[in-house]
């Protein structure tokens, strides 16, 4: 791919979300750009990742320490493992830039995660700012945004 | 009425040698009289300064399920209300944060209010005249928390009128505090960004027990802080590579039980107490360019040396509240129900101090505080776990025996192992004490 039609960018999402859905963990890693970053702000139209709490800030190192902590024999909060399904509505392209290179989603969804007799639902918006590395598309920043950031939530243990 | 109002014994009889019964977590009854009488008798943590810097400024908060308001007066003080019009009851503040200028003004039928509290005003005040309105308790405006102390920011209230002083209740205990100020250069901290909130199924004291439980990270945390230790073993870098900073801070907790044996755990007079006496997890952090060299300007080479020197781990203040001084940090267990609490995690700014402390702070709530966190993950299941496992009538009573020693003493200052459970005991006889201060004088 040397610049990626407006479906690309779509599919790319919504490909992203059967990933976790599915649980395919290793193949969501994959989808990565190097030095790249999956954020969930704590505060309404957070601008700071650094010098304020966030739910999650995560570079490539704590991305894969989820995953595989997932999977360990000890994980205690994941015996038996949670469920979760995303419902997305389609992806708005916000930008596709061929001299920077740079494309941008913004995605509303519902996220469902479920455990035992425990499920809950939160409404998110996601923001995925991807780059072409070699003719694929990779994640340089996800932001997801929950519509209720502020709220108290029990434990949240997958990936929205 | 159940079997432990209006019966002190019953109460006391909950508490024995290194075992307490399990209805300090599942009574329903039992957790009604602690929001009476122990929240009510002890100094608790209502917020700090910085979140209300100028006149008309508030927060609400609630202590022991009472709607309060900390706002400041014109005057510079802050003060304590209780978010209820006098009227017909409606919370006049709803906002977690914000101003509400000269005066507190009722949405529904407009009684305006001073911000201490005082009455203002009444809309179409005639209704009144002859009524005998000034002598009812309505006039006499929002009820103000009389016990209020604001230590070097940190607003503490005592909703009791009458009872244990603040410098009292606290003693030496408010030296992890005091470390905690003074490592900002001017003294000074400030709160940075909302707190993350964690709701937990479980009931509150579990996780002021787990705050100073070194025998649980190894165990519970073998899942989050083993995999970033295995991670970062298989990365095969030389000793003393640089570390990133979500290894130097989650490793830690990995550590084996010799080395939180060592740290040590000092127990302070009415359940009080703090783990890492001799350093702990947060002993080794790499250093941040320029702070030192600010300390030591604001407070000289042997003073500067002093306070980082001292890296205490996690400090209790009893009944519900834990304090990180290291990492600037502090946490409060806010009792709902017998088996919910809501924990709010708050960050603090050292004021003067570099930038690159308060993101190490930032990172830190956000891998171990937070309701995405894998470390909180380990820590909710345990205790959710041990909630619904207390129901079984198998057994009654639960179990703190570790380094118990009959002659331990309720209300001493000592410096025991780091894997003794006396600070746990120490919270129980604290417990049982403020339970009892107000029962015993009402029956007398």
């Amino acid at each position: 791919m040397s610049f990626p039609a407006r479906e690309d960018l779509i599919e790319f999402v919504y490909d992203e979300a059967r990933l976790l859905d599915d649980q395919q963990f290793e193949e969501w890693l994959g989808l990565w750009a190097p030095d790249s970053h999956y954020w969930m702000p704590l505060e309404y139209k957070q601008t700071d990742p650094d010098l304020v709490t966030s739910l999650l800030y995560e570079d490539e190192f704590l991305r894969k320490m989820r995953v595989h902590r997932l999977t360990g024999q000890r994980t205690f909060s994941q015996q038996p493992r949670s469920r979760c399904s995303h419902v997305l509505n389609r992806p708005r392209i916000v930008t596709m830039s061929e001299d920077r290179q740079e494309f941008v989603t913004e995605t509303r969804f519902h996220y469902v995660e479920t455990r035992l007799d425990d499920q809950f639902l939160l409404a998110a918006t996601s923001r995925h700012e991807l780059v072409l590395i070699d003719g694929a598309l990779k994640i340089k920043l996800k932001r997801v945004d929950l519509l209720n950031c502020d709220a108290s939530f029990g434990n949240i243990q997958l990936f929205l | 009425m159940g079997k432990y109002t209006n019966n002190p014994q019953a109460i006391a009889a909950l508490i024995r040698n290194g075992e307490v019964h399990r209805d300090l977590y599942i009574d329903e009854e039992l957790f009604n009289l602690e929001m009476k009488h122990l929240f009510a008798n002890t100094w608790i943590y209502a917020g700090h300064e910085s979140q209300v810097p100028n006149e008309g400024d508030f927060i609400t908060t609630e202590i022991a399920r009472q709607p309060l308001i900390m706002i400041r007066h014109g005057d510079g003080e802050i003060y304590l209300l209780h978010n209820r019009c006098m009227h017909k009851g409606v919370k006049v503040l709803a906002d977690r944060c914000g101003n509400t200028g000269k005066r507190l003004r009722c949405p529904y039928h407009a009684w305006s209010y001073r911000t201490d509290g005082r009455l203002l005003s009444l809309p179409f005040q005639k209704g009144y005249e002859g009524t005998g309105f000034e002598d009812s308790e309505a006039a006499a405006g929002l009820p103000r928390v009389k016990a209020v102390k604001n230590y070097r920011g940190f607003v503490f209230a005592r909703l009791s009128e009458h009872g244990i002083g603040f410098e009292k209740f606290f003693g030496d205990a408010l030296s992890s505090l005091d470390n905690m100020i003074d490592r900002s250069p001017e003294g000074r901290l400030e709160v940075a960004g909302p707190p993350l909130r964690y709701m937990h199924k479980c009931n509150w004291k579990m996780l002021v027990e787990n705050q100073t439980d070194a025998c649980h990270p190894m165990v519970a945390h073998e899942s989050s802080a083993g995999t970033v230790a295995q991670m970062w073993k298989e990365l095969d870098m030389p000793e003393d590579a640089p570390k990133p900073m979500a290894v130097e801070v989650v490793v830690p907790f990995t550590s084996p039980y010799e080395f939180y044996d060592k740290m040590g755990i000092r127990v302070w007079p009415n359940g009080h107490g703090h783990t890492g006496v001799h350093g702990g997890i947060h002993s080794n952090y790499s250093s941040i360019p320029g702070y030192y060299e600010k300390m030591v300007a604001a407070y000289g080479e042997n003073r500067a040396q002093a306070i980082l020197g001292e890296n205490r781990h996690n400090t209790v203040y009893f009944p519900n509240v834990m304090l990180k001084g290291p990492i600037q940090l502090l946490r409060v267990f806010t009792p709902l129900a017998a088996d919910r609490t809501q924990v709010d995690s708050y960050i603090y700014r050292l004021v003067g101090a570099p930038d690159m402390l308060l993101a190490r702070t930032a990172m830190y709530n956000r891998l171990i505080n937070a309701p995405t966190s894998v470390v909180g993950h380990d820590d909710l299941e345990m205790y959710e776990r041990a909630q619904e496992g207390l129901l079984s009538d198998g057994a009654d009573w639960v179990n703190f025996q570790r380094l118990y020693q009959p002659d331990e003493g309720t209300e001493v200052t000592a410096e025991v192992h780091g894997t003794s459970e006396q600070q746990m005991r120490n919270q129980f006889y604290a417990w049982k004490k403020f339970m009892l201060a107000s029962m015993e004088k009402a029956a007398a």
